[in-house]
């Protein structure tokens, strides 16, 4: 039995009919074309299928679409900024073109995943150290890079992005979580 | 597909729940967040006839304090726990930078921790430090469950199969409670290999008058230190004797071995983890008046 699911996508409205076991990933590549979403391990280990929820960074494999009904959803489709009709090198975004300009990418596999993330992490982390971009690294597996060029890549962007946010779908990201101190530092 | 067929209920409140639970039992089961639960479908680990969603249910997204405890809903993320904590409770802050990953957080509940009992889960043993109780609707009515009485086994609690639990409460430390917490993971936001948190309290004298300290991943389920505790209560925290109390508690576990860490391994590192997070605590502690 099929359930009905209304979702906007990268600023679009979408309607489909899902079997409730169908995951939000599936629904994104399967009935609304959109492959850009990867699908790794599919038990939220590697990371590839992390879309935008409402703006912020979830697994589209642990997530049934019938969750997503009402929801707005980012996917790597939506990220740049629309090109001319017929244009043959549409824009990126600032976060992709750090990764073009940096190889912050060897397949290609993880990074919809990773550009995403970034998106999300950067908002929340302006001006992050080297270490910060690693811890939130270590939820997307890279088997190709061995990560140097990527947290290149994101040091780059976030340089880049830094007083000039382009919007995303007009969602406000929440403000950074500052960290505990450490005990005996007063 | 990934998960085997099931047939999809979304109730809308909480008496709604438990009529679906009472009806179908042991074939049912509750998604909250469902990163543990959706994972276990993917691979076709758990196949539920009927899946019960309580994402829409009302009334349980609430995240207060009352007093000095702590009341989160069934429904509240553990992000957004996170972002609460940062300002507010230090040790849940720090616990939760170390759960999983940020997309994880975004969609994990609190309550969905607790109740699926990863021997291996930061959240368990913060719930034990903090004094933590479980509010479970069943068929009865609500009952307390003490954390100290909710873990039976690895995945396994006390909360029956027809029961939902709505509300976890802790006891937040006070201003003169030092906190301490630390783990060891293959890679940051895997499951540790073996875990430590801590609370510390001095009275004007400078003796413990509050200590706790639970260890995760070095057993069925998450453990007090019970040996340690009563080698710290009533008297100096010195250095040597922080060294001795997490030694005792170490000493009395017996903890599994698998392909990342053997039984030794672990019982050595949480005799080390148990006594950095008890000297961070104690380092964190202030002193009464």
């Amino acid at each position: 039995m099929t359930r009905a699911v209304r979702v906007v996508v990268n600023g679009e409205a979408h309607e489909g009919a899902v079997e409730p076991r169908t995951s939000l990933a599936d629904f994104l590549r399967e009935d609304l074309d959109l492959t850009g979403t990867h699908v790794g391990c599919e038990h939220g280990v590697c990371g590839a299928c992390t879309v935008l929820l409402d703006g912020e960074p979830i697994r589209a494999c642990l997530m049934l679409a019938v969750q997503a009904d009402g929801r707005s959803i980012t996917t790597i489709e939506g990220l740049a900024p629309a090109g001319a009709p017929g244009d043959a090198d549409p824009p990126l975004h600032p976060i992709q073109e750090a990764f073009r300009a940096h190889h912050g990418l060897q397949c290609g596999y993880c990074t919809p995943g990773i550009v995403l993330a970034t998106h999300a992490f950067l908002r929340e982390c302006p001006e992050p150290g080297a270490g910060d971009i690693r811890e939130m690294l270590a939820g997307h597996l890279c088997r190709c890079t061995g990560y140097h060029f990527i947290v290149e890549a994101i040091e780059a962007a976030a340089r880049a992005l830094r007083g000039s946010r382009p919007p995303l779908d007009g969602a406000e990201g929440p403000s950074p979580i500052p960290r505990a101190s450490p005990p005996g530092g007063v | 597909m990934k998960p085997a067929p099931f047939a999809y209920e979304a109730p809308a409140s909480v008496p709604e729940a438990l009529e679906l639970l009472a009806r179908h039992g042991d074939d049912a089961k509750v998604l909250a967040g469902g990163q543990s639960l959706v994972p276990m479908l993917n691979l076709r680990l758990a196949r539920p006839a009927v899946v019960v969603d309580i994402n829409g249910v009302g009334g349980l997204a609430g995240l207060a304090l009352r007093g000095g405890t702590l009341a989160v809903g069934a429904l509240v993320r553990q992000r957004a726990l996170e972002r609460w904590a940062a300002v507010h409770a230090p040790l849940c802050a720090e616990a939760l930078r170390h759960l999983g990953h940020v997309a994880i957080r975004t969609r994990g509940t609190v309550v969905g921790s607790l109740v699926h009992a990863d021997p291996a889960a930061e959240l368990p043993a913060v719930f034990l430090c903090c004094d933590g109780a479980l509010a479970v609707h069943g068929p009865g009515g609500e009952r307390i469950v003490a954390a100290g009485a909710l873990f039976q086994g690895p995945l396994t609690t006390s909360v029956g199969s027809e029961e939902l639990a709505v509300e976890a409460r802790l006891a937040l430390p006070d201003e003169r409670t030092g906190w301490g917490f630390s783990e060891v993971a293959r890679r940051h936001g895997d499951f540790a290999l073996a875990g430590a948190v801590a609370l510390l309290r001095r009275d004007a004298g400078g003796s413990a008058d509050h200590v706790r300290l639970a260890l995760f991943g070095v057993g069925g389920t998450p453990v007090r230190g019970a040996a340690a505790e009563a080698e710290l209560l009533g008297r100096e925290p010195t250095a040597a004797r922080l060294r001795e109390a997490a030694r005792a508690a170490a000493a009395a576990l017996d903890p599994p071995a698998d392909i990342h860490a053997t039984s030794a391994y672990r019982r050595r590192a949480a005799a080390v983890l148990a006594e950095r997070a008890l000297a961070a605590a104690l380092a964190r502690a202030g002193r009464a008046a």
